[in-house]
């Protein structure tokens, strides 16, 4: 399908080239089929990037070319030509000699994938053990020269820190280190930074980038994300239910989508429409009476006591902001900037250590009893997780009439009424009320904790970055169901996230938060047209999806794709 | 690190404190005192002059109130002295010391086979591409756990002493007389070491961690020992702490079994002879063994993970 193109390349043979690869996963009710077929060339020296929504079979593909699939995935048919083995065929001895020394893999989740109870320096040393390239004596040494290759630093102290002592991005690039300390051909990067913050997910795409660049190494890049995909691949493959539909040449992908699929994922990438109207979001009134008033909140948590002295954080400084009724304000900042904290304060889920909350003109910043119940009755809230703010064993019908059953609201009969009536409002269908949350995709779960938010009519819900757990193409159509259901209801969002792109598309004021303090605070319009922070400019520039690799980046300027 | 163990055998004395509370409390409820139970073993008409039981009673000072009689042992047992055994009279201190050595060993040497073979049945079961070895050894540790404790002893006798004459039947002498005991005691506790570790190096083998170690182009068996193994290590050596205590119980029926001196003899007798004195003692004797091994495991976690931090001030907030 794209031979032409290929032939078109200066590289002759591709480094890596699937053929008719075909994998399985044996459960429960049967035989359930993951790849059907996929072919994909990997040519040496560049980055190919495997996009597609999660179930699309991307990320078995990644696994299944050094068959590091799960316990009960198997593969049927099919060739994974490696330089000049077929690693499909390759007994386990001989394709532990590939494993890490000629392919590297860069796992999904740093914070699990390295080995807590070991020091980071050995871990990369095994590598280098393993396959003879140091000896005892200067396995050390050498992990962390190649720790320090990957970006950490100071290398030789974090040698000898344990995983828990290092943050998210700093584990990643340990994570790189073990997969580039062999100097592989390949490196596999399944999803590398979805876990981190988008400033620190550039930088540690950069840094890839630049040492893959250097080295000459090829990159098989699965992501979700196909902001990240367009910014860093030369070549993308889009993959959808176990096959490829389309792949080729990441310019010509993105400006000329052949298959259907393609152009829906691109429609529904939020980094990527940016352009896209806030299409049912109600218009900024200015003089809509507020809802919620925050003012000069402070929060601040006791650490650890070191050398006697007792040391406080202060998570949330010195924060004012006013939620008006009916519209949406943001928070938005990384992990750890106070945003979750000050939601936290406005809801009353924790005490504040000086400042005042008003909720409808009524101080509740010490409520408590009766009082804090009536103010849970009129905020609810949506959570990260759909999987895991369900409760499993509850079915959808008792889920959604929950909060009603808790407040005594109606009797058995209307409380169903009202949970159908809710389930159509988020577009479920009224059979829905029957199942269990196991049954359910995320998406649709989404939909239930939203419904289940509304069940008390609330004038607030406060959702904790409700969409960044779901697929994109999914992610666009929940946060158009929160836009409709706020012009139907009149509530107001408190909507927190780190993801600007997201946030453009229904807030009507945006704060952007940074070390417990608000940095900015205006129109999202505003905020990205003329953001004045450099903290904001920052955040904008991360957004996946803003530039192109290679000299394509020339001929778009970055700040209409930003 | 010091603050800890500090306030950790602070901790250990309240529970000495509280098994003996307990114990006192549970045998002054019970009918029947120790002096009609001498006089009963000591006279074979049955026919006691009442006055004389009083007067014993009165030297043990079983006549005082509860209150002042619990006041005043506690004061002495503070000192470490449980008074003298109504049967023998001997103090209880040295009838408990002369004992101890004895099921330390059989104990000691129990715990050592349960770990070596509940370890190794784990390590095996969960390592092994065999399907039916996995399932044939995952099913010995629920059959270890359910089998009472004196049939796998009678068992292990009826084999092993009377047919195959390898090793003797009951006594102490030496290490030969060790091993059936030993062996018949670390079975339900080896069953439940097995079943954690398996369990637990499943749990971890099935974590990130081990697919970053396969990605290296490690082997199966470093995989599993190198990686998988002391992740999965901690629940276990929870289960060994708490073992401690069932090994020390296990004691009173598998001594009696094989007839061996041991603390779980002297348990046995003194609850038969309503000895009340000795039972306090063996009772709190029991605890501070328990309590001991506990505090042992406790600080030998932050040597196996280093994400556990020992430190005086648990109610560290995260922000």
């Amino acid at each position: 399908m794209t031979d032409e193109r290929e032939n078109g390349d200066d590289v002759t043979t591709p480094l890596l080239e699937i053929r008719g690869l075909s994998v399985s996963y044996r459960t429960r009710r049967g035989t359930v089929p993951a790849l059907r077929g996929v072919d994909l060339d990997v040519w040496p020296g560049q980055v190919t990037a495997v996009v597609g929504e999660s179930g699309s079979g991307k990320s078995t593909t990644a696994h299944a070319v050094t068959r590091l699939l799960a316990a009960n995935g198997a593969i049927d048919a099919g060739t994974v030509r490696f330089g000049r083995h077929d690693l499909v065929t390759l007994s386990e001895a001989e394709l532990r000699t590939v494993r890490g020394a000629q392919i590297g893999l860069v796992p999904q989740d740093p914070t699990v994938s390295l080995n807590p109870v070991k020091r980071i320096g050995d871990q990369v040393a095994e590598v280098l053990r393993i396959h003879g390239l140091a000896t005892r004596r200067s396995a050390a040494t050498e992990a962390a020269a190649v720790l320090d290759r990957a970006g950490l630093p100071d290398a030789a102290v974090r040698a000898r820190q344990y995983p828990h002592e290092l943050s998210g991005g700093m584990r990643q690039r340990a994570l790189i280190a073990i997969a580039i300390a062999a100097q592989p051909q390949l490196i596999i990067a399944d999803e590398p930074t979805s876990a981190l913050d988008v400033t620190v997910q550039r930088v540690i795409l950069d840094h890839l980038q630049h040492l893959t660049e250097e080295s000459g190494t090829a990159i098989l890049l699965v992501t979700h994300d196909l902001g990240v995909a367009a910014d860093r691949a030369q070549r993308l493959v889009v993959m959808s239910q176990g096959k490829v539909v389309e792949a080729g040449e990441t310019r010509a992908i993105l400006d000329d989508p052949r298959h259907e699929y393609t152009r829906r994922l691109l429609a529904g990438a939020p980094s990527l429409t940016a352009a896209r109207p806030r299409a049912s979001v109600s218009a900024a009134q200015a003089d809509a009476p507020p809802l919620i008033e925050a003012r000069n909140l402070v929060k601040e948590f006791r650490l650890p006591r070191a050398g006697g002295e007792t040391r406080t954080l202060r998570a949330v400084d010195d924060v004012s902001l006013t939620l008006r009724r009916g519209q949406t304000l943001a928070l938005v900042g990384e992990s750890g900037s106070g945003k979750s904290t000050t939601a936290r304060l406005v809801l009353r889920l924790a005490d504040t250590t000086s400042g005042r909350v008003l909720f409808d003109g009524t101080d509740v910043t010490t409520a408590k009893g009766a009082q804090a119940r009536q103010l849970r009755r009129r905020a609810q809230l949506v959570y990260q997780n759909p999987y895991a703010s369900l409760d499993p064993r509850f079915s959808i019908g008792e889920v959604i009439t929950e909060p009603l059953r808790a407040f005594k609201v109606g009797d058995r009969a209307s409380r169903l009424a009202r949970a159908r009536d809710l389930l159509d409002r988020v577009a479920l269908p009224a059979s829905t009320l029957e199942r269990r949350p196991a049954e359910l995709s995320g998406g649709q779960r989404q939909r239930v904790a939203i419904a289940r938010a509304l069940a008390l009519s609330p004038d607030v819900v406060v959702c904790d970055e409700p969409v960044s757990a779901l697929d994109v193409s999914v992610q666009a159509q929940v946060i158009d169901l929160l836009a409709e259901l706020q012009a139907d209801t009149g509530v107001a969002y408190l909507f927190i996230s780190h993801d600007l792109a997201v946030v453009r598309r229904l807030a009507h004021q945006v704060a952007v938060m940074r070390a417990g303090r608000i940095v900015e605070m205006g129109p999202p319009e505003d905020l990205f047209t003329e953001a004045r922070h450099a903290y904001t400019r920052e955040l904008i520039a991360a957004i996946p999806g803003g530039r192109h690799p290679s000299p394509a980046a020339a001929d778009r300027p970055p700040a209409q794709r930003a | 690190m010091r603050r800890y163990v500090v306030k950790r055998v602070a901790q250990a004395v309240g529970v000495l404190w509280a098994a003996y509370t307990v114990s006192f409390l549970v045998l002054d409820y019970l009918p029947g005192d120790p002096v009609t139970a001498m006089a009963g073993a000591g006279m074979d008409s049955g026919q006691v002059d009442p006055a004389q039981l009083a007067a014993l009673r009165h030297e043990y000072g079983f006549d005082k109130p509860v209150l002042v009689q619990y006041t005043e042992y506690l004061g002495r047992a503070v000192r470490g002295d449980f008074g003298d055994t109504v049967s023998t009279g001997r103090p209880v201190t040295s009838v408990l010391i002369d004992a101890l050595p004895q099921t330390l060993l059989l104990t000691g040497a129990a715990l050592l086979l349960a770990v070596l073979l509940g370890g190794g049945l784990a390590v095996v079961a969960t390592y092994t591409s065999q399907r039916w070895l996995r399932q044939l050894l995952l099913s010995q540790p629920p059959l270890g756990v359910s089998v009472p404790t004196f049939w796998v002893g009678l068992l292990l006798v009826e084999a092993f002493s009377f047919r195959l004459h390898w090793f003797p039947a009951f006594g102490n002498d030496g290490l030969r007389g060790l091993v059936l005991p030993a062996l018949t005691l670390a079975v339900p506790t080896g069953a439940q070491i097995a079943q954690v570790l398996a369990k637990s190096l499943l749990t971890a083998l099935d974590q990130a961690y081990t697919e970053t170690a396969r990605a290296k182009g490690a082997g199966r068996w470093r995989v599993h020992l190198r990686h998988a193994l002391r992740n999965a290590s901690l629940p276990a050596l929870t289960v060994v702490g708490l073992l401690v205590g069932q090994l020390i119980a296990g004691s009173v029926v598998v001594e009696t079994v094989f007839s061996r001196d041991g603390l779980g003899r002297v348990t046995a007798a003194a609850v038969t002879a309503q000895d009340i004195p000795l039972v306090q003692g063996v009772v709190v004797f029991g605890a501070l063994i328990f309590v001991a091994t506990n505090l042992v495991v406790d600080l030998l976690y932050p040597l196996l993970d280093p994400r556990i931090v020992v430190a005086s001030d648990r109610r560290a907030s995260f922000a």
